[in-house]
C-alpha cells in the first residue's frame, strides 16, 4: 500500500465530502469535524459512482406507545445515498440498513498536518 | 426543459496547479481528479461511466428493448401534432398557467415518486447540458446513454404516457398518443438508425389502433407496436381482432408496456409508493396475460409475436403455475387451448428490466421456466430510478456465454430483425468486466 496525498482537510466543509479519482481507485472522503472517513466510490448493488450521490438524514418512523404510527421524521444517522438506484448507506458503518452485508468497501485514509492521505494498493 | 449550449468539456475537475495535485511519499506522481457530485444537472456520460468501463471489457451485441424518452420535456412539439386545430389550442393554453404543466395529459405529478424524492436525480429530469444545432436534444441524450452503456439499438417508449390509457377521454388518447408517433418517427428515428420504436397504440380505440398499425407499417425504425398496459380494456374483447390480424400481417411484434397508476382503486389500499410501485408494474400485465391466454388468443393468431415489458420477471413463473393448476381442472371454460397455459407462456418473449436477482436461485428457476436463453431480452429502462445495466445479464453465475449472448442482443436482433454491426459479429469475446455482483 502507498498513501497519496489527495487535498487538504480544509478544502472540505464539516458535514460536507469529495470525491476523488486517483489512477486505479475512486474514493469518497466524509468529513465529521476533524475526522474523515473513506469509501470506495463503488456502489455494491451495481457498480454505481455511490459517494457522488447525496447525503440525507435517515427517515424514521414514530411508533406510539399502543404501535400505532404517528408519522415519520428525519434521524441523526447520515446516510450517502448512491445516484444510480437510490441504495443509502450509513456513513458511520457504510452499511445498508436493511442489511448490513450491503456494506460500502472502506479506504484507509489519515490526516496529517492538514493534508489528506489515502491508502493505495501499490 | 433542456438547456442547449455550446458543447463543453467532458465535466471531471482536474485539481489544477501545485498544491493540489496528488503525491505518493511525497512525490508528485500521482494523478489527483475531483469527481464532481452527481444532480439532475450531471451529464449522462458522467453518470454512467462506470458502466461504460463495463462497456469496454466486452464485445456483446446489446440490444436494449426498452429505454425510454421524456416527452413531456419536448411538449409543444406534440402539441404542434395533434390533428386538431382545437386540441391544439387547448393544449397550448396550459403554457401560460404556472409551472406550464403537459396539457391535456392525465399524468398526476404529485403522484411520481420515482425518483425517491431527490435521492436519483437522473429520474427527476436530465437537465443536463446539450449542444445546439441539428441533432434533437432527446437523440444526443439516447446516444450518451447508448454509448455509455455500450449498447447498439435502443428502443425507446414515452414515460408519463404510460398511464395514457387512464385518460378518461377516449379522443384524447388518440390525438395524443398519434402526436407522439408523428414526433418520434419524424423528430427521433431519422436522425440514428441506432434508435428504434414500437409505436404506441390508443388501445381504447380499437379502430385508430388498427390505422396507427397501417400508418406505420413500413416506418424505417419502426420495429413494431405497443399498448400502454395501464388500463382497464379486456385485451380479449372481439373489437381487437382487427387490430391482431393487422399486427401479425406486419410480421413485427406486439408489446405489453406496463407501468402504475395509484389512481386504481385497489392501489389506494396502498400507502406508500413502493408498495403501490411494487403491485402495480405487474398488476395490469398479469391481467392482461390472463385473458390472453385463457381466451385462446395465441391459438386465433399463431404467427403474432408477443412481447411483456418491465413487469420484471418473477411474475412469470407464478402465473403459469397458477394458470396451469387451475386450467388442469377448469379446460371447459378455455376450450381454445390445446396445451397448458404455461407452454403458450414460454413461448411470449419477455424483457428483462426490472430484473429480481436477491435469491439467485429463483431467478435461475425462472430464467428455466420463461426459456431465457430464446425468449428473454435485455433491458435497461434507463433514464427511469429501476434501470438495469447490461451487468444485470453478464454477472449471472448460472449463465453460459451463448445465453448471455442471446439475452443481450442476439435474441432481439432475430425477433426484430435488426442488422448485427460487423464488429459484433466476432463469435469470441474478452472475458466481461468482473463488476461486483448485483445483489437484488
Amino acid at each position: 500500500m502507498q498513501e497519496v496525498a489527495v487535498g487538504k482537510l480544509s478544502d472540505i466543509a464539516d458535514g460536507d465530502y469529495r470525491v476523488f479519482a486517483l489512477d486505479n481507485l475512486e474514493v469518497g472522503i466524509f468529513r465529521t469535524g476533524s475526522k474523515v472517513l473513506a469509501y470506495e466510490n463503488i456502489c455494491p448493488h451495481a457498480g454505481g459512482p455511490v459517494c457522488q450521490g447525496k447525503i440525507f438524514h435517515q427517515v424514521e418512523e414514530i411508533i406510539t406507545s399502543d404501535k400505532k404510527s404517528a408519522g415519520l421524521r428525519f434521524g441523526k444517522q447520515r446516510h450517502i445515498v448512491c445516484p444510480w438506484h437510490g441504495y443509502e448507506f450509513d456513513l458511520a458503518t457504510g452499511c445498508h440498513p436493511g442489511d448490513a452485508s450491503v456494506r460500502l468497501t472502506p479506504v484507509p485514509v489519515a490526516v496529517r498536518d492538514g493534508k489528506i492521505y489515502v491508502s493505495v494498493p501499490d | 426543459m433542456l438547456k442547449r449550449v455550446p458543447r463543453t468539456g467532458n465535466g471531471r475537475n482536474k485539481i489544477p496547479a501545485a498544491g493540489r495535485n496528488g503525491s505518493k511519499n511525497g512525490k508528485n506522481t500521482a494523478r489527483v481528479a475531483v469527481l464532481p457530485k452527481i444532480n439532475n444537472l450531471t451529464d449522462t456520460r458522467h453518470i454512467l461511466a462506470h458502466a461504460a468501463k463495463d462497456a469496454k471489457a466486452h464485445d456483446y451485441l446489446i440490444v436494449d428493448v426498452d429505454a425510454h424518452v421524456t416527452e413531456t420535456a419536448f411538449w409543444s412539439e406534440i402539441v404542434d401534432r395533434m390533428d386538431s386545430d382545437v386540441y391544439r389550442q387547448m393544449a397550448r393554453a396550459f403554457k401560460e398557467r404556472g409551472g406550464s404543466p403537459p396539457g391535456l395529459l392525465n399524468a398526476t405529478p404529485g403522484f411520481l415518486h420515482q425518483d425517491v424524492f431527490g435521492r436519483i436525480p437522473h429520474q427527476q429530469r436530465l437537465g443536463e447540458p446539450v449542444p445546439g444545432g441539428r441533432t434533437h436534444a432527446q437523440v444526443t441524450l439516447v446516444r450518451r446513454a447508448m454509448d455509455s452503456m455500450g449498447i447498439d439499438y435502443m428502443v425507446v417508449f414515452p414515460t408519463p404516457m404510460l398511464v395514457l390509457g387512464m385518460h378518461p377521454q377516449i379522443e384524447m388518447e388518440v390525438t395524443i398518443g398519434n402526436a407522439f408517433n408523428k414526433w418520434l418517427t419524424e423528430e427521433i428515428l431519422p436522425q440514428d438508425r441506432r434508435i428504434k420504436a414500437m409505436l404506441y397504440l390508443p388501445f381504447n380505440h380499437p379502430e385508430e389502433s388498427v390505422k396507427a398499425v397501417e400508418r406505420y407499417a413500413d416506418t424505417p425504425g419502426v420495429i413494431g407496436y405497443s399498448v400502454t398496459s395501464t388500463r382497464y380494456r379486456a385485451v380479449n374483447h372481439d373489437s381487437y381482432m382487427p387490430l391482431y390480424s393487422a399486427i401479425q400481417a406486419t410480421g413485427k411484434p406486439l408489446a405489453f408496456h406496463s407501468g402504475f397508476h395509484w389512481g386504481d382503486q385497489s392501489m389506494q389500499q396502498c400507502n406508500r409508493f413502493i408498495s403501490m410501485h411494487s403491485i402495480s408494474f405487474v398488476y395490469f400485465n398479469m391481467i392482461h396475460l390472463t385473458n390472453w391466454i385463457i381466451n385462446g388468443l395465441p391459438e386465433r393468431f399463431p404467427k403474432l409475436k408477443v412481447l411483456w415489458i418491465e413487469s420484471g420477471l418473477a411474475w412469470v413463473p407464478f402465473m403459469m403455475q397458477r394458470l396451469d393448476s387451475e386450467y388442469m381442472m377448469r379446460s371447459s371454460e378455455a376450450p381454445l387451448l390445446k396445451r397448458r397455459p404455461s407452454e403458450y407462456i414460454a413461448d411470449m418473449y419477455f424483457t428483462s428490466q426490472p430484473l429480481e436477482r436477491s435469491n439467485m436461485q429463483l431467478t435461475e428457476a425462472t430464467f428455466d421456466a420463461i426459456k431465457a436463453k430464446t425468449q428473454l431480452l435485455f433491458a435497461s429502462d434507463w433514464p427511469h430510478w429501476d434501470f438495469d445495466l447490461p451487468s444485470s445479464i453478464t454477472t449471472l453465475p448460472f449463465l453460459d456465454e451463448e445465453a448471455k449472448r442471446n439475452i443481450l442482443g442476439l435474441n432481439a436482433a432475430r425477433l426484430f430483425n435488426l442488422e448485427i454491426p460487423k464488429h459484433k459479429l466476432i463469435k469470441s469475446s474478452r472475458e466481461p468486466a468482473s463488476r461486483v455482483a448485483v445483489t437484488a
